[in-house]
């Protein structure tokens, strides 16, 4: 099985270093486009490999590409983003990618900006990756002493500048847009699309913001080509997939697998299946911000295409499972504190609506729910789809809400009526 | 024009704009928050939701933002949908989670845009059961009241005050649901226009603190359609009252002037009227202490006319009406202008250049669209307040013509557009000898003195067109931003050039006009703006009258022994050596003012005149635009207009004409049948006979309470209401209901919109111009006969032991009627003296020291306040501040301490 | 007061920006790396060293919840209380740090040691529950080894 992105990863290594990720082939794929390819080659080549933007919306990353304006009228610079800002709860899959290969991102990014023709780009990470800073730090500067970043990189006469930035909090900066404001010193609300980021973007200018993982899969299909690219997957969406467990399973983790490898598979193969005394009970596929997949979903191929059909979203490829012994309610009641802590409070249904249903699902955990709070909690997730709330992060929000109400609305109801949570063993009846 | 559907009728619409633009233009209700049509959209508050389809076929369709969508033609749209329905309801509900519902007690209530949305959503069931978050508020200054719990987060405070205004001192703070709108910590708020904030707030978040002092609700408010009295731009207002008060100024829509906005002088000035200084009956000094009666006053004054040999004194403060009567009443020889010689003469100048150059004077929303601006010797900040928030959208012109049509975004996406554009501005240059709060939009500032901006300004004219003489003797410096200037005001579409009087230099009009005209004649549609002294600094020029100066001489020669002073305090217009001796050698004097002053102290008859608030009347703003204001209400006291006042004189007195005049109307008429340069004036309002449908218009709203009761303590019979003789308006609530002329406008208020956002009703189209077009009549076209004048001073050279003193203004403390006003009264600065750093230096002065020095035999002693900008060789002195002598500036002061300028290195000129 | 070498950091990255404003998260950045905080008195010499009004710049720093605008202890420990650690039981973990350190979230040791804060998703949710002090990754946490960990933080 190949495994392009982390075969040069090794858990609790320190990554390669210039020379020796040199010696196993690293920063070919700059050379080639550099030299063989023009930006538009390398768009072409991009789109027809079918990679599909793995920082949860799954879209066409070449495709995203060709809307930014290229040729001499193009207004400059123009910023490629790295978006490392991984705070969707139970996602930890670009970590890997960011301390295990740090050069294996800066290659990626020097190719996706040329495809664009960037003259500048940043790697945006979450504070919290403090080994991560340390280990890109190090590789941007030996990318710079070999010449891969800076002026005319490689006598090809195309410049190039890296930087990092590390956030200071909130969930919000994964945003693209938000990203962006962060990045200009702003506070991080999303910005109205249209105009897309890839026409004004940061500083105003056309920008470019693509996911680690996503980012990290270019020089491997520069290299191998797209037909390669596409056969790696057992399904229609093209490449490997980085998955990961966590919650009570044997062997909570993260692979890199085909992309199509089963739920079932993962989950029993590679995470080793439940602890023992726990059963399952539904997972969110791809991250916080997706819906709910329960036991009859298990053989479900993990892409794009096919969670979609189940009716939620591959996201960020990284499940939470949720266990019989771990109340449901507790559980959304966890994820939406989280939404409505993290919303930025620009628009009205996310920043007044997401703490009201957080105190109703408190409410309904603590025994004090009422019918009415169900119809509520209704009527947010039919209102704060999206296009209702100004960015994604609430209709994110919603749907694990959403697909609970629907597979585990009677443990809803029983806390409501019998007026206590049935997980709690501290509880007594007061009789 | 686009075709769009809207619950499947077809509408035509003006294409470009966002649908909820084009629904509220149309008449239709759609709730909304976050937008603003001056700010445009953000897309934040989710209130303006309606159904969009894709075609004909799609029956299901989708929630859209209509402030965010751009109209197609064939567009689908439904507001009725229920799904839209019902999320719009829900809006509010969710805002609501955290309002406390103090309606009752919030000064908004009756005028409150939520208070609107949340009925017209239909919104009126609480579903939520928890606790509301709290917060702490802040003391904000006189101006205005905050009580964050009501916040609904709409953005639009931080909008207007950063985005529009460009205030610093105001934000948002924190994230999710404990976003705080505020200070950084308690504090008055710096921003000049930060009143309108009331108005922005859709909730009672920003309430005016002046009219927390007498509270009254909109609906209990009898109001009519005012113009702003304190300065020359003439904004237009609504003024309120109740209970024989003054109780607050809001904004009157005006798509030509003023717009949105007010400034803080303009809002929180009003309360002179109010003030214990008032005259309130007619004196006559002889007979003190008794005070007198309208009948005996008049007596004694139409005696001491008739004895006397007359002249009359008009002011820049009273109304066309006023200063003509005057001048009809003692003749046209005997009239004079009540204001200092040096203004005079800068007036008379500005009207000239207005007259004869070939540019035109733009309106504010002109200025705005100006994508090119040259100011020479204004601090627009403190002179003319809202030409400088214009002057602040123009910079964003150019940006706006360029990069963002270029990338097809739409001007009313606001946020979009700043993020495009960052913090790249257009062309704007000021030269001034101080520094102004738009010198951090500038392209590039001056500072020198008003001589030396005059040879860059002719410099500039003269490398735009070389007709315009040439300046000897500049610098490469001056002559590279001269060249600078030149280029940029030619590359523009609409290039401005704003210049006024305000620093006592005639050679600076003249520079300016030069460039104005040599613009025109490069065939650029240029225009200029130029700032007039007070609010009928131009009528008054208009009207004709000789100087001040001539006046004291015709009474100190013995040609004239009585004088008829109208509004004016003679004290802020020449010396009070001057004035003194002037006063002391007329054997009568007679004053008709609202407020008691130096010279009504002076005064042997004094008659009290209606303040803007008690009166009728037309005031010329500096854009030459004659605009009506309405008395609010009439005073039980005997106090009326100047002009009615000396209208009675002259019956009284058998002067022909004016006797045969039945009113207001024939006054009027008069004046514009005798004055051709005013004929404009008649068709400024209808006629007082005017109604429609055989009824009055009225200046209280139909839900006015308590007329039977609130005379109740002194009197149970209830009083016949006063009719109005000069107006088509009544003072009750009887009358109209539909939309008034657009000239007569007492309030804003439709159906289901109580809050000033009513004024969406009143317009063409949202933003635009009144229905049946904006009031106010344009007297003066430019007649493009005027020659380049030649006059390029001199270097400015120091004087050994002088200063050269230059007039300041202040916003707040320079206008002699709002000084009288609490609030204002709060803001004003203490005198000082500005002088330049390093001449500070050279007489060991430091920051607060006092400076001893006197100008024309007055003696001054100030602290110092020292200014990298006053050029070396001059200084600052606050015009018209308490506690500030009157000087005529500019002129030389001579320091008490000899310094020898030679000495020193010759710095700029 | 900024410091030179504060002033040397941020004029670097002003360097990297179009305008100064455009640094001011990084400069906040800077200046609270040496003090743990920012304190009213930083806040406004950063937003003078960078041309913006205090308001303004507050606005930014008040948006951000590792920007911190009130005094911390020597040490910041981050919990996670998102939802892989609450799945397998951080709430343990938190309730002892309340006991041994007898604070709650939001607060301070009364020797200054400690603040405790509560953090969202730290990203190693396999090795949930996890916190982090200063710089500090624990994760796989038990109750057990809490104390020990303490221990190295003076
Ligand atoms: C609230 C929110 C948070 C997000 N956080 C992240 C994130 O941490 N990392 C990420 O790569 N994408 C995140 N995204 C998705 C980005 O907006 C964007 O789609 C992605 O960076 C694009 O990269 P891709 O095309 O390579 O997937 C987030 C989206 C939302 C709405
Ligand atoms: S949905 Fe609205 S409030 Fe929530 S994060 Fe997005 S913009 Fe901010
Ligand atoms: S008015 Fe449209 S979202 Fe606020």
């Amino acid at each position: 099985m190949e495994k392009p992105l982390t075969q040069h990863i090794v858990p609790g290594r320190k990554p390669l270093d210039l020379k020796a990720y040199e010696k196993v082939g690293g920063y070919q794929s700059v050379r080639k486009v550099l030299k063989e390819m023009t930006p538009t080659e390398v768009q072409t080549l991009v789109k027809n490999s079918n990679l599909r933007g793995r920082g949860g919306a799954g879209f066409s990353t070449g495709l995203k590409w060709s809307f930014v304006p290229m040729g001499p009228d193009a207004a400059t610079p123009k910023y490629l983003v790295a978006n490392a800002d991984e705070m969707e709860p139970g996602t930890f899959k670009d970590r890997v990618l960011l301390e295990g290969n740090p050069h294996q991102l800066i290659e990626g990014m020097i190719v996706a900006a040329y495809a664009i023709q960037a003259s500048i780009s940043y790697v945006f990470l979450r504070w919290a990756y403090k080994l991560a800073a340390k280990e890109i730090t190090q590789a941007i500067q030996e990318a710079y002493e070999a010449g891969y970043l800076g002026k005319n990189i490689l006598g090809s006469g195309f410049d190039l500048d890296m930087h990092l930035h590390t956030g200071v909090g909130r969930y919000m900066c994964g945003e693209e847009t938000a990203l962006l404001n962060a990045l200009e010193g702003k506070r991080a609300n999303p910005r109205a699309k249209p105009p897309f980021p890839q026409v004004s973007g940061l500083f105003g200018k056309p920008t470019i913001v693509n996911n680690v993982e996503t980012l990290c899969n270019l020089p491997h299909i520069i290299n191998n080509g797209a037909e390669w690219f596409k056969k790696l997957s057992l399904t229609e969406d093209a490449g490997t997939k980085l998955y990961g467990v966590s919650g009570r399973v044997k062997k909570p983790g993260c692979w890199e697998l085909p992309m199509g490898t089963t739920i079932r598979e993962i989950l029993e193969d590679y995470a080793g299946g439940m602890q023992d005394g726990y059963l399952f009970k539904g997972l969110l596929p791809g991250g916080a911000s997706t819906d709910f997949l329960v036991e009859e979903h298990l053989d479900l191929p993990m892409d794009y295409g096919s969670i979609q059909a189940a009716g939620s979203r591959m996201g960020t490829g990284t499940m939470i499972i949720l266990d019989d012994q771990t109340c449901p309610v507790g559980f959304v009641h966890n994820l939406q504190h989280f939404f409505a802590q993290e919303s930025c409070g620009f628009c009205t249904p996310c920043r007044e609506g997401l703490p009201w249903v957080e105190k109703i699902l408190l409410a309904i955990d603590r025994g004090e729910g009422k019918p009415e709070h169900l119809l509520t909690l209704d009527f947010h997730t039919k209102f704060l789809g999206p296009g209702n709330t100004f960015c994604a992060l609430a209709p994110g929000a919603m749907e694990p809400l959403q697909s609970a109400l629907k597979y585990f609305r009677e443990d809803f109801e029983r806390h409501i009526h019998e007026h206590h949570c049935p997980w709690s063993i501290a509880w007594q009846p007061s009789i | 024009m686009a075709t769009i559907y809207i619950d499947n009728k077809p509408y035509e619409v003006k294409a470009g704009k966002n649908l909820l633009e084009a629904c509220l233009s149309l008449g239709l209700d759609l709730p909304y928050f976050c937008y603003h049509p001056a700010m445009g959209s953000i897309g934040a508050c989710r209130q303006c939701a309606v159904k969009v389809y894709r075609d004909e076929n799609d029956t299901k369709g989708k929630l859209f933002m209509s402030c965010m969508e751009q109209v197609r033609d064939n567009m689908r749209v439904s507001i009725a949908d229920m799904e839209a329905r019902e999320f719009r309801a829900h809006v509010i509900g969710w805002l609501m989670t955290n309002h406390p519902h103090d309606c009752a007690v919030c000064d908004e209530g009756g005028s409150c845009h939520l208070q609107d949305m949340t009925v017209m959503t239909g919104h009126n069931y609480r579903a939520y059961r928890f606790d509301k978050r709290t917060y702490i508020n802040q003391y904000l200054g006189p101006f205005l009241n905050h009580e964050m719990n009501r916040c609904i987060q709409c953005y639009r405070c931080v909008r207007y005050y950063k985005d529009y205004a460009g205030g610093k001192d105001l934000d948002v703070f924190a994230a999710h649901n404990h976003l705080y709108f505020g200070r950084a910590e308690d504090g008055v708020l710096e921003s000049e226009f930060s009143g309108n904030l009331a108005e922005v707030c859709p909730t009672g978040v920003f309430t005016d603190k002046t009219l927390k002092q007498h509270y009254t609700r909109k609906w209990d408010l009898t109001m009519a359609p005012s113009v702003c009295h304190h300065c020359s731009v003439g904004c237009n207002t609504i003024a309120g009252e109740r209970y024989g008060t003054l109780r607050n100024i809001t904004n009157r829509y005006n798509g030509e002037v003023n717009g949105y906005f007010l400034c803080d002088r303009g809002r929180f000035g009003y309360e002179f009227v109010n003030s214990a200084a008032r005259v309130r009956k007619p004196l006559v000094r002889s007979q003190l202490p008794e005070a007198s009666d309208k009948y005996t006053a008049l007596k004694a004054a139409s005696s001491a006319i008739k004895a006397g040999r007359v002249i009359g004194i008009g002011s820049p403060r009273a109304s066309l009406e006023s200063n003509y009567v005057l001048k009809k009443l003692v003749g046209e020889d005997n009239f004079h202008h009540g204001v200092s010689d040096v203004d005079h003469d800068l007036v008379e100048m500005a009207l000239h250049i207005l007259k004869e150059g070939s540019a035109r004077t733009p309106s504010l929303q002109e200025v705005e669209k100006a994508d090119s601006v040259f100011i020479l010797g204004e601090d627009l900040t403190n002179t003319a307040p809202m030409l400088a928030l214009a002057v602040r959208q123009s910079v964003r012109q150019q940006p706006l013509l360029e990069q963002v049509s270029k990338a097809n975004i739409p001007v009313w996406q606001d946020a979009a557009v700043r993020e495009l554009v960052q913090t790249e501005k257009g062309p704007l240059f000021i030269a001034h000898y101080t520094t102004s709060k738009l010198d951090e939009l500038a392209t590039q500032t001056y500072f020198d003195t008003p001589d030396a901006i005059a040879r860059l300004g002719f410099a500039v004219a003269n490398f735009i067109h070389p007709d315009s003489p040439e300046v000897h003797g500049l610098t490469e410096e001056e002559l590279g931003l001269a060249q600078q200037i030149a280029n940029a005001l030619l590359a523009a579409h609409n290039p401005l050039v704003i210049s006024g009087t305000s620093s006592g230099n005639e050679r600076i009009l003249k520079a300016a006009a030069n460039i104005a005209n040599a613009l025109a004649a490069r065939e650029k549609s240029a225009v200029i703006s130029l700032v007039v002294p007070e609010c009928n600094s131009m009528g008054l020029a208009m009207l004709g009258g000789h100087k001040l100066e001539s006046a004291f001489e015709a009474v100190l020669n013995g040609y004239a022994d009585t004088v008829i002073i109208l509004e004016n305090d003679l004290y802020r217009r020449a010396s009070a050596a001057t004035v003194t001796e002037f006063l002391d050698s007329c054997k009568q004097i007679l004053v008709l003012d609202h407020l008691h002053h130096a010279t009504t102290e002076k005064a042997n008859i004094l008659l009290p005149a209606a303040p803007f608030s008690e009166a009728d009347g037309t005031l010329v703003n500096n854009e030459g635009r004659a605009q009506r204001f309405f008395q609010v209400y009439p005073t039980p006291e005997e106090i009326q207009e100047s002009w009615h006042w000396l209208a009675e004189l002259g019956t009284i007195m058998a002067d022909e004409q004016i006797s045969n005049w039945q009113g207001y109307d024939d006054l009027v008429k008069s004046m514009a049948e005798e004055i051709p340069a005013l004929r404009g004036v008649k068709k400024n309002a209808p006629s007082s006979d005017f109604r429609v449908a055989g009824q009055r218009i009225p200046r209280a709203p139909h839900r006015f309470s308590g007329r039977t009761a609130m005379h109740a303590g002194f009197n149970v019979s209830e009083p016949k209401p006063p009719t109005d003789p000069d107006s088509p308006l009544s003072y009750t609530m009887e009358g109209y209901r539909g939309q008034p002329p657009s000239s007569m406008i007492p309030f804003f208020w439709a159906p289901g919109w109580n809050s000033v956002q009513a004024t969406n009703k009143y317009q063409q189209e949202v933003g635009g111009h009144l229905k049946g077009g904006d009031p106010g009549v344009r007297l003066i076209e430019p007649a493009g006969t005027a020659a380049y004048s030649l006059a390029v001073p001199q270097k400015f050279v120091p004087l050994g032991g002088h200063l050269y003193m230059l007039p300041l203004h202040h916003i707040f403390g320079s206008e002699e009627l709002s000084n009288q006003s609490p609030p204002i009264m709060g803001r004003i600065p203490a005198p000082y003296v500005a002088i330049n750093t390093a001449d500070a230096i050279r007489m060991k002065l430091d920051e607060g020291d006092l400076l001893s020095f006197s100008i024309e035999g007055q003696a001054y002693q100030l602290p110092v306040k020292t200014s990298h900008t006053i050029p070396s060789g001059t200084a600052g002195l606050p015009n018209g501040l308490p506690g500030v002598p009157f000087a005529e500036l500019p002129a030389w002061a001579i320091l008490n301490r000899d310094i020898k300028w030679k000495q020193q290195p010759q710095t700029t000129f | 007061m900024l410091t030179a070498q504060e002033k040397h950091q941020i004029d670097h990255e002003i360097s990297l920006v179009p305008t100064p404003q455009n640094a001011c998260i990084e400069a906040l950045k800077i200046v609270q790396q040496r003090q743990g905080w920012i304190s009213d008195e930083s806040l406004k010499d950063v937003a003078e060293y960078v041309g913006m009004s205090p308001a303004e710049l507050d606005s930014v720093a008040t948006f951000y919840n590792l920007i911190f605008r009130k005094p911390v202890g020597r040490h910041v420990i981050l919990v996670c209380d998102s939802i892989t650690c609450w799945v397998m039981g951080y709430e343990d973990i938190r309730d002892h740090l309340y006991n041994k350190l007898n604070i709650t979230y939001g607060q301070t040791t009364e020797d200054g040691r400690f603040t405790l804060l509560p953090n969202c998703c730290l990203g190693t949710c396999d090795c949930a529950p996890t916190l982090m002090i200063d710089n500090d990754l624990y994760r796989n946490l038990t109750v057990e080894q809490l104390d020990e960990i303490l221990i190295k933080y003076t």
